[in-house]
């Protein structure tokens, strides 16, 4: 870890300003907020989801049902490492049929991860569409799935990491390549 | 972890893990689609020699919940009636490509066998041998107290749990013993010396011939079915004694304190070690315990085999 380098890329006001604008956004492109639905996909999703419904209760006067959506019991790596510890999930009250959901992820790389989320959330019940907003979009996609709102495009080589540290879990806000071979 | 053969395997981090993953897997009960992809493929085999309905079945829809295949083996009416042995049964089921074998055998001792010597190469669960274990109940016990008396959370450390009755042909007190004192709690068994086993005193846990004194100070008490078919001699004098002695009834769960939970491995016999009153009061979590026993027991099957299969 000490060889390689690493590079602060989004800071915490940096990262304040994303969250700020893709709240915006989701608003506009839902025509309002009353129908949508935020899900956060564990662990920093989560924490994500939640400052996004904070961001658009400011905007709009209104607290978007908010949750989170845990995607272990979907991957389709099972069986390449050993069983992991589940994460939580809490769908809210009002359910997610017939109206917007947005999954909310920190990186978005190969969309393995989002496509066992809409594999999760088909057994949870038929939303009328679902976005996906994401804090950083790194490539490297290996599936058809793209964002609906990015916080930050990051031009990445496969061999980078991509961490997003949030103060709610990480005790502050960053997000920090580290270069060098896969660690 | 590949087997679950004995409650005394788990550590303390173990034993948390699977009843946290529990915990999440009982959200599934709620939901309209109570189906998970995450054995898809895999198969379960539920080899049984004995009677049981309430545990196979629950490991049944355990599995199939976690969209396992399920092959029930009873070996009433099957090979084994014919005389066929435990290994060539194992080797049967090996050549069929089972990835785990639940296994209920009259003789303690068996599911150990399966599983130390080769025969199979997936993974064993001991679903109760003999008098020895039966880990699964030991966890949806554990589960089901945890859920009541510690928010569903963390561990029983300072949980004083009564066992009554039977323990000598009860699997379920010996894993429960093992388990519950691997999570903290303080175990007290209660029965007549006749029906304690031999050696009871090496066990992590205070034994009482009197129910009276130590109800008051209980959190959780656990009544144990009174086994007539492993009875094979005079264990006391009379049903009506025994009931009087060491019976629920609603004088003495007036003496528990107004917190603590009445717990029942099932199928019990009204009259004998609980009262009728007693099994259908607010208190009683028996109809809880078994729809947490689907839910623990989809935690080990996902854990044994969700992931990476282990060589060991």
């Amino acid at each position: 870890m000490d060889s390689s380098r690493t590079r602060i890329v989004l800071d915490d006001s940096d990262i304040a300003r994303a969250v700020r604008r893709i709240s915006h956004e989701i608003v506009e492109s839902a025509k309002g907020a009353d129908e949508l639905v935020l899900l956060g996909i564990p662990t920093r999703g989560v924490a994500l989801a939640e400052r996004i419904r904070a961001e658009i209760s400011d905007i709009e006067g209104y607290s978007v049902p908010t949750g989170a959506l845990d995607i272990t019991l979907y991957r389709d790596d099972l069986r390449l490492r050993p069983a992991r510890a589940l994460e939580p999930t809490s769908i809210p009250p009002e359910g997610v049929d017939d109206r917007i959901v947005v999954l909310v992820d920190d990186v978005l790389f190969s969309g393995r991860t989002v496509r066992a989320a809409l594999d999760a959330l088909n057994d949870i019940g038929r939303p009328r569409a679902v976005r996906l907003a994401v804090l950083v979009d790194r490539g490297h996609r290996e599936l058809p799935i793209r964002p609906d709102f990015v916080g930050k495009n990051l031009p990445t080589a496969v061999g980078e990491q991509v961490r997003v540290n949030l103060a709610e879990i990480d005790g502050s806000d960053s997000v920090t390549i580290l270069e060098g071979e896969s660690a | 972890m590949k087997h679950l053969l004995s409650a005394g395997d788990l550590d303390l981090d173990q034993a948390i893990t699977i009843l946290d993953t529990a915990a999440e897997l009982a959200a599934l009960t709620d939901r309209s689609v109570k189906k998970l992809p995450t054995l898809r493929g895999r198969t379960v085999v539920n080899l049984f020699f004995e009677d049981s309905t309430r545990t196979r079945i629950s490991f049944e829809v355990a599995a199939k919940r976690l969209s396992a295949d399920v092959i029930n083996f009873a070996a009433k009416g099957s090979s084994v009636s014919k005389g066929e042995s435990l290994k060539d049964t194992a080797l049967t089921l090996e050549a069929m490509g089972a990835d785990a074998v639940v296994i209920r055998h009259n003789l303690s001792g068996a599911p150990h066998r399966l599983a130390s010597t080769g025969w199979i190469g997936g993974s064993v669960i001991n679903a109760g041998d003999g008098t020895h274990e039966h880990p699964t109940q030991a966890l949806l016990d554990a589960f089901t107290m945890r859920k009541h008396l510690r928010d569903g959370k963390g561990d029983l450390d300072g949980v004083r749990v009564g066992i009554v009755g039977d323990v000598l042909h009860s699997r379920v007190a010996r894993s429960n013993v093992l388990l519950l004192r691997t999570l903290g709690a303080h175990v007290t068994l209660v029965a007549p010396p006749t029906l304690l086993p031999l050696g009871v005193e090496t066990w992590p846990c205070d034994v009482s011939y009197d129910i009276d004194s130590v109800l008051p100070r209980l959190d959780a008490i656990m009544m144990l079915r009174v086994q007539g078919e492993r009875m094979h001699d005079a264990y006391f004098p009379s049903a009506l004694e025994y009931s009087r002695l060491y019976g629920l009834d609603s004088a003495r769960m007036s003496r528990l304190p107004d917190h603590a939970v009445i717990l029942h491995p099932g199928p019990m016999n009204r009259g004998m070690e609980i009262s009728a009153d007693v099994a259908d009061s607010p208190r009683a979590l028996m109809v809880e315990q078994v729809a947490n026993g689907v839910s623990v027991r989809m935690a080990v099957l996902y854990l044994l085999l969700g992931g990476m299969k282990e060589n060991d």
